[in-house]
């Protein structure tokens, strides 16, 4: 097991190395010079303006500032954005907002989506199956930022049971319609996959056995059924909450939540390459020991598996 | 030894040990020979294509899509109006005759705008998933086929991209290009982000197909292995890439919708869904209707295409039926 891991994360580093050097390559890419912007309508004082390239590193090649930015990276030194910020902060104020939207919606997806599948699967071809197979496929084919138009009208405007957005410092209750219009679409995947892995267990030998053996529905369901069903579910569950917290980008646009996903797409308009490049590195490590932590629970909910 | 032999070898045994031999017409072997050895064989594709036409999903999503090919093709069929004909002094009129949606903020006719919407959806969509799907499988039978370092180093390159959420990558890109374009640049910007999960699975199935006894007995029969490789293994390898391109079309015409929302899609001068969208946001509380009818246009091209995809999954790979 500590070997499987060991060489887990060694594998992690080149991948880590290589999207940073991508986003970094792609953000120094962008247009526009962001020294002259800070001037706005003033000419530019180009001894000021050296000055500032200088104490951003904007002066020297390309290669260089990243290794640069890799450096200060290590000790959790993230500069300074352009308006004189710490990047470091930025992400500290935006980041629990956007931790409580992700749980949120997780929690959400991860509890309907399980609880609709399991009945769906097991009653295969009732009327209230085919309501939740309609329903999910609708979820899936209505883009995030359509749902939450219609969540805003008829929860917010119409019948006024939600607050239509969130604020700056938002509760649980401002947060509960962005978390559902966030988790709808995966929950409407988990749903069809937890539909799709129950009804072909259900068939399988082992139930018939532990039926034989006397075992009572519930147990059959809970100890034999879901147990067996939920390998693939915890898959997509842990790759998803990685994904959250990149695809609130959406839904916070809307909702004007100030998270991580409203702060990333803020930078990218404004062109403020270490913001988004820290943001990046940081959603992809989150991506990646997600997929980690998954893969370990595989080990707990199939003995069959074992790392060496 | 045929039945004339048997009748013969018959007659030469003596009287008293002659054994009646019946007539292959009235022996089961009967049911044998009617096999009708000229019919076709079965592939693979034409199950697939027979378990497609009777599934109803496929058939309501084939219609649907049919509609709005034809819709996008020929939007003149359906309006006369000029969608980007806009003249302020009808800004957000109610509905009235030819005008059946009413007009939006810029006093633009709804219903010519949710008609030529559609090319734009359909477009990006299908060249996407077409630039994508090549792309990827180039990339993953390279890397299934070579193995070795090619295999390692392609597959490194793999997942540096899948690290990067599709959206953040093309948002960057598109902000580079944001003046200019056509529906090109956010194909390509698609193509470049998305080719990741074709090729893994590209590579998967080049893998499995490479190893199958059909491809050492073509060798065995004097193939090169570039001969193995586009004759035999790749149109075995074709199911799951066609599985994951169908699957994918209608979150391409999600993504460019989402793009042209956040104002990083196409220019305002290209009729979008997603644009439009975003131009109604605001009237949410007075006028839903404006983003109503772009919202549900693009929700059923959505549809019907996911529909479409699950009914292709459904056919080609029946070990995940779903229904």
């Amino acid at each position: 097991m500590g070997k499987y891991l060991l060489r887990r994360i060694l594998q992690m580093i080149p991948v880590v190395l290589g999207t940073t050097l991508l986003v970094y390559a792609l953000v120094f890419a962008l247009p526009g010079d962001p020294v002259k912007a800070m001037f706005g309508d003033k000419p530019v004082n180009e001894a000021v303006a050296a000055q500032i390239r200088a104490e951003y590193n904007l002066d020297k090649p390309f290669i260089i500032q990243y290794l640069l930015f890799l450096k200060n990276a290590l000790t959790l030194d993230f500069g300074n954005t352009f308006a004189g910020q710490p990047v470091i902060d930025e992400i500290g104020r935006a980041f629990p907002v956007t931790i409580k939207l992700a749980l949120m919606a997780f929690a959400f997806e991860a509890i309907f989506g399980v609880v609709f599948g399991v009945i769906s699967g097991l009653k295969k071809g009732k009327w209230y199956d085919s309501v939740i197979l309609i329903v999910s496929l609708l979820l899936i084919s209505v883009p995030t930022f359509v749902t939450g138009f219609l969540g805003q009208y008829f929860l917010g405007v119409q019948w006024s049971i939600l607050p239509v957005t969130a604020g700056a410092d938002p509760g649980f209750i401002d947060l509960l319609m962005p978390a559902m219009v966030l988790g709808s679409v995966s929950m409407a995947y988990i749903i069809r996959l937890t539909r799709s892995e129950v009804s072909s267990n259900i068939a399988l030998d082992y139930v018939r056995t532990a039926r034989a053996k006397g075992l009572s529905n519930r147990s059959v369901i809970m100890r034999h059924i879901l147990r067996n069903s939920l390998i693939p579910v915890v898959t997509y569950l842990g790759q998803d909450l990685g994904a959250l917290m990149g695809g609130a980008m959406i839904s916070e646009t809307i909702f004007n939540i100030h998270g991580i996903g409203f702060l990333t797409y803020q930078s990218i308009l404004k062109g403020e390459a270490t913001l988004v490049v820290s943001i990046v590195t940081l959603l992809m490590l989150i991506f990646v020991v997600c997929n980690l932590i998954v893969d370990m629970l595989y080990a707990a909910l199939d003995p069959r598996i074992r790392y060496a | 030894m045929t039945q004339e032999e048997l009748m013969h070898k018959s007659e030469e045994v003596l009287p008293g040990q002659q054994r009646y031999v019946a007539p292959i017409e009235q022996t089961p072997l009967q049911s044998v020979d009617s096999v009708n050895e000229s019919a076709p064989a079965t592939s693979m594709w034409a199950d697939a294509w027979r378990t497609l036409r009777h599934n109803p999903m496929f058939i309501v999503s084939a219609i649907l899509i049919l509609i709005l090919l034809v819709v996008a093709i020929f939007p003149g069929l359906f309006t006369h109006q000029d969608p980007n004909y806009c003249t302020l002094d009808t800004s957000l009129d109610p509905p009235s005759a030819g005008h059946p949606f009413g007009f939006d903020m810029q006093g633009c006719d709804m219903y010519s705008r949710v008609i030529y919407g559609a090319r734009t959806s359909m477009s990006v969509g299908i060249l996407a998933t077409l630039l994508v799907v090549l792309i990827g499988t180039i990339i993953g039978a390279t890397a299934g086929f070579f193995g070795g370092w090619v295999d390692a180093v392609l597959s490194r390159i793999n997942d540096i991209f899948f690290a990067l959420p599709i959206l953040l990558g093309a948002i960057v890109v598109l902000q580079m290009f944001k003046t200019s374009g056509s529906i090109w640049k956010i194909v390509l910007v698609m193509a470049l982000f998305g080719w990741v999960s074709t090729a893994r699975i590209a590579r998967g199935a080049v893998l499995s197909a490479k190893n199958l006894e059909f491809n050492t007995a073509s060798t065995a029969l004097g193939s090169t292995p570039m001969r193995n490789l586009l004759r035999h293994i790749l149109p075995n390898s074709l199911a799951p890439i066609i599985v994951i391109g169908t699957t994918s079309l209608g979150t391409y015409i999600v993504l460019e919708a989402t793009l042209s929302f956040l104002g990083v899609g196409l220019p305002t001068s290209t009729v979008s869904w997603g644009g439009d969208i975003a131009k109604a946001q605001d009237l949410l509380r007075t006028d839903p209707m404006v983003l109503f009818y772009p919202s549900v246009a693009l929700a059923i091209t959505v549809l019907a295409f996911i529909m479409m995809g699950d009914a292709v999954k459904d056919a080609l790979d029946p070990k995940s039926r779903t229904a």
